[in-house]
């Protein structure tokens, strides 16, 4: 491995405070019946900043601004108007870029090429293409006068925070809705900067609400009955548990959900491009990604040329300080989290998988898991079928492209699948067949805000994105 | 010269294109016929006819299924009079043919409507464009006993979804006159899988079901029964329709919405280059 110089990015552009309270109605406040938490930087575990954990009080405080703002502010705007707040966010976004980019990368452990080349890009473009739907909404395909639904309640992950952010506050504005959001627990400083940021546009109060807290604050917030909509991104027992919650009220529900998604590598795919599609697919993020490609099938007469160039592409993955520019994996997002990665690593292990990772120094302190493959993985195997979220690959074999269709499918999740052939025909036969959401054909883990996204079976409903995600935020 | 003694009709199930009785063996009396109780084991070989038959209807052409549902508008059209003599208004019945022929256009042009491509910012082409779920269980409106039946039926199946229905329990004779309507119309066996009898006994099943992908629950007029059925229905995560207000008219021209509920949107990306 080539030896490089750090580079690492200041974090001087970023000015912390020691402690932040919840953003209800325009202001910051303290929690009137909450606590507090702290979030830490998990490739080093220092403390970052102390954090308001809203209780049911502030729920209440929050759905009640969000509601008064639909009603007398929000809802009665003209769309275009509501799409000019829309781009003067997108802009300061844009503006604000670095900052909130080695923000992320503190709080979320991810390397600040990835946080500062794609999620604060997308972020940004995000909120620029809602903003042009404001005042469109009529051509969106959706009747001749589509209204909002109200009230959205916003439950969002870690391993995407400002992103994920962007894709349920941007078509929920757009469409005329207010919102209380919260962000994850470990994750809750760019959201924090995203409301100074609605501040500094003058988003009228109460539009965007962000609330910090961990599960009970969400489970309060998606079970409040001022709540006309939820949209929740995260697990899929969460999911489900939001799901039962919902019935026999009128909220509306978008979930998007787990995944454990095939990357299936034909024989006559250029290997070359292939291994770096496959790396890309399980190793960004850490492989915190729902829609990472988890699986990989490779056909069986090319399995060892394709493992073999895959290992040697592993070993030059740099591993370490999310900072430094170098950098190509991150720290994993928390100790549980951590916990949870080597718990199913270990079961595979057990169950007879063989486990392979390249040498590499990890840092002393923080959160750390190497990039891992497992060879011998069979369809019963834990680790084919549990989502792993983190840095952990299981390789299996398929011979036919239907055998490959049939493992591909094997699964109760289909949020996205990868195809990698030289042959066209092919490529489309595979996408007719397989049953999720997104499907890259010799490319993973692309997207846009222009492009739907979103699972089949238990990877959840509703799609984000484009047109389609307009949806979920109109009374269709 | 004795008078002609007319041959009566046996009213049962229709699963699999096949009309079985329920194999619990239980009948209930409605306008002085015996008609099938399912059981929760007829509900759950309904729902296995129902996914067997899922690759061939999802897999035919759009222009096959629209040819396919215009035809059973045409059976439909020519037992008009059975339909009537069963005390469904001849506007109804017309109302229904009307609404199964608009249904049966769409199956060509929901992808185009629904789907196309998207602008984004790089070198890929990348295209959305509508899939069926899969397996839909739908608990039919009360009323209007056959209008209300087919604008419930023909949208789910329309883009490429087999259902199982479980059919109004107070009208269950024009449910299996629709069936023998469907069983002639060239539409496979197991796309639409008809159960007579009480919505308590079948629906739990039905959304419980591990291999159902969504349940329409329109025709559900108890509020905790509704309830229990969504909650139910989370387990695997189905996609939910919930019920019809009471005052819903059918006679409206509906939306896309009925069917773009039981769709999931595919979106494929390749890159561009030489």
């Amino acid at each position: 491995m080539f030896e490089y110089a750090p580079a690492p990015e200041s974090r001087s552009v970023v000015d912390l405070k020691p402690s932040y309270g919840l953003f209800i109605d325009g202001t910051f406040v303290d929690p009137t019946d909450g606590g507090s938490f702290k979030s830490i930087n998990p490739a080093s575990e220092e403390v970052l900043a102390e954090v308001a954990e809203a209780g049911a009080q502030d729920v209440e405080r929050a759905v009640r601004a969000a509601r008064r703002a639909y009603d007398k502010v929000w809802g009665p705007m003209p769309g275009r108007e509501r799409a000019k707040y829309l781009y003067r966010i997108a802009r300061l976004i844009q503006e604000r870029s670095r900052e909130l980019a080695v923000l992320e990368s503190l709080d979320n452990g991810k390397p600040i090429r990835e946080s500062r080349d794609v999620d604060l890009p997308l972020v940004a473009a995000h909120f620029f293409y809602y903003a042009g739907w404001a005042d469109k909404l009529e051509h969106a395909g959706f009747g001749a006068n589509p209204q909002p639904i109200g009230v959205a309640a916003q439950v969002i992950p870690w391993n995407f925070p400002l992103l994920m952010l962007a894709w349920k506050i941007a078509p929920a504005l757009a469409a005329g809705n207010t919102v209380v959001l919260k962000p994850a627990e470990t994750t809750p400083l760019t959201a924090l900067l995203f409301a100074e940021i609605c501040q500094q546009a003058d988003l009228p109060a109460g539009v965007v609400n962000i609330l910090t807290g961990a599960g009970d604050t969400g489970r309060a917030l998606v079970e409040h009955p001022g709540v006309d909509k939820v949209a929740f991104t995260g697990s899929t027992d969460v999911g489900r548990a939001i799901a039962r919650s919902v019935a026999g009220t009128r909220k509306r529900l978008t979930l998007e959900l787990g995944g454990k998604a095939a990357n299936i590598v034909f024989d006559d795919a250029p290997i070359d491009q292939a291994v770096e599609g496959i790396v890309n697919g399980i190793f960004f993020n850490q492989g915190h990604v729902c829609c990472a490609g988890s699986r990989l099938l490779v056909q069986e007469n090319v399995a060892d040329r394709v493992l073999e160039s895959l290992k040697r592409r592993m070993a030059q993955l740099r591993v370490g300080d999310p900072l430094d520019k170098n950098t190509d994996v991150g720290a994993i997002n928390s100790a549980a989290q951590l916990e949870r990665i080597r718990e199913l690593s270990d079961a595979g292990s057990a169950e007879g998988a063989e486990r392979w990772s390249p040498p590499c120094d990890l840092p002393d302190r923080g959160f750390w898991f190497a990039p891992t493959i497992f060879t011998g993985v069979t369809q019963a195997h834990r680790i084919a079928r549990e989502e792993i979220f983190g840095p952990v690959l299981s390789v299996l074999t398929f011979r036919t492209p239907a055998e490959a269709v049939e493992k591909a499918n094997n699964t109760p999740y289909g949020l996205s699948a990868g195809i990698w052939t030289d042959k066209g025909s092919r490529i489309l036969w595979m996408a007719d067949r397989l049953r999720a959401g997104v499907v890259w054909a010799n490319t993973f883990n692309k997207f846009d805000p222009t492009s739907p996204f979103g699972g089949y079976k238990e990877s959840g409903y509703g799609r984000e994105g484009g047109r389609h995600g307009l949806e979920g935020y109109l009374n269709v | 010269m004795s008078e002609r003694v007319a041959v009566r009709k046996t009213y049962k199930l229709f699963i699999g294109g096949k009309f079985p009785r329920s194999e619990s063996g239980r009948s209930y009396l409605v306008q002085s016929s015996n008609v099938s109780l399912a059981s929760r084991k007829d509900a759950r070989d309904a729902v296995v006819a129902a996914r067997a038959a899922v690759k061939g209807w999802a897999g035919a052409t759009a222009y096959n299924r629209g040819q396919i549902l215009y035809r059973a508008a045409e059976m439909l059209e020519g037992r008009r009079e059975q339909f009537v003599a069963l005390g469904i208004p001849g506007d109804e019945v017309d109302a229904a043919v009307d609404r199964w022929v608009w249904y049966a256009g769409w199956a060509d042009k929901l992808a185009q409507v629904y789907g196309g491509a998207n602008p984004v910012a790089g070198p890929y082409f990348n295209i959305s464009a509508p899939e069926p779920t899969g397996v839909v269980a739908v608990v039919a409106p009360e009323s209007p006993a056959l209008l209300g039946l087919v604008s419930v039926i023909a949208p789910a199946i329309v883009p490429g979804n087999t259902v199982v229905v479980a059919a109004s329990p107070s009208e269950p004779l024009a449910a299996v006159t629709l069936a023998e309507v469907l069983a002639t119309s060239d539409l496979p066996g197991g796309v639409v899988n008809i159960l007579t009898g009480a919505i308590t006994e079948t629906a739990p099943t039905l959304a419980a079901h591990m291999d159902v992908n969504a349940i329409d629950l329109t025709g559900v007029t108890d509020a905790a029964l509704a309830t229990d059925l969504e909650v139910k229905a989370a387990e695997n995560l189905k996609r939910v329709l919930r019920p019809a207000p009471a005052d819903h008219d059918w006679s409206v021209v509906p939306g896309l919405d009925r069917m773009t509920a039981l769709l999931e949107t595919k979106t494929v990306w390749h890159p561009k280059g030489v």
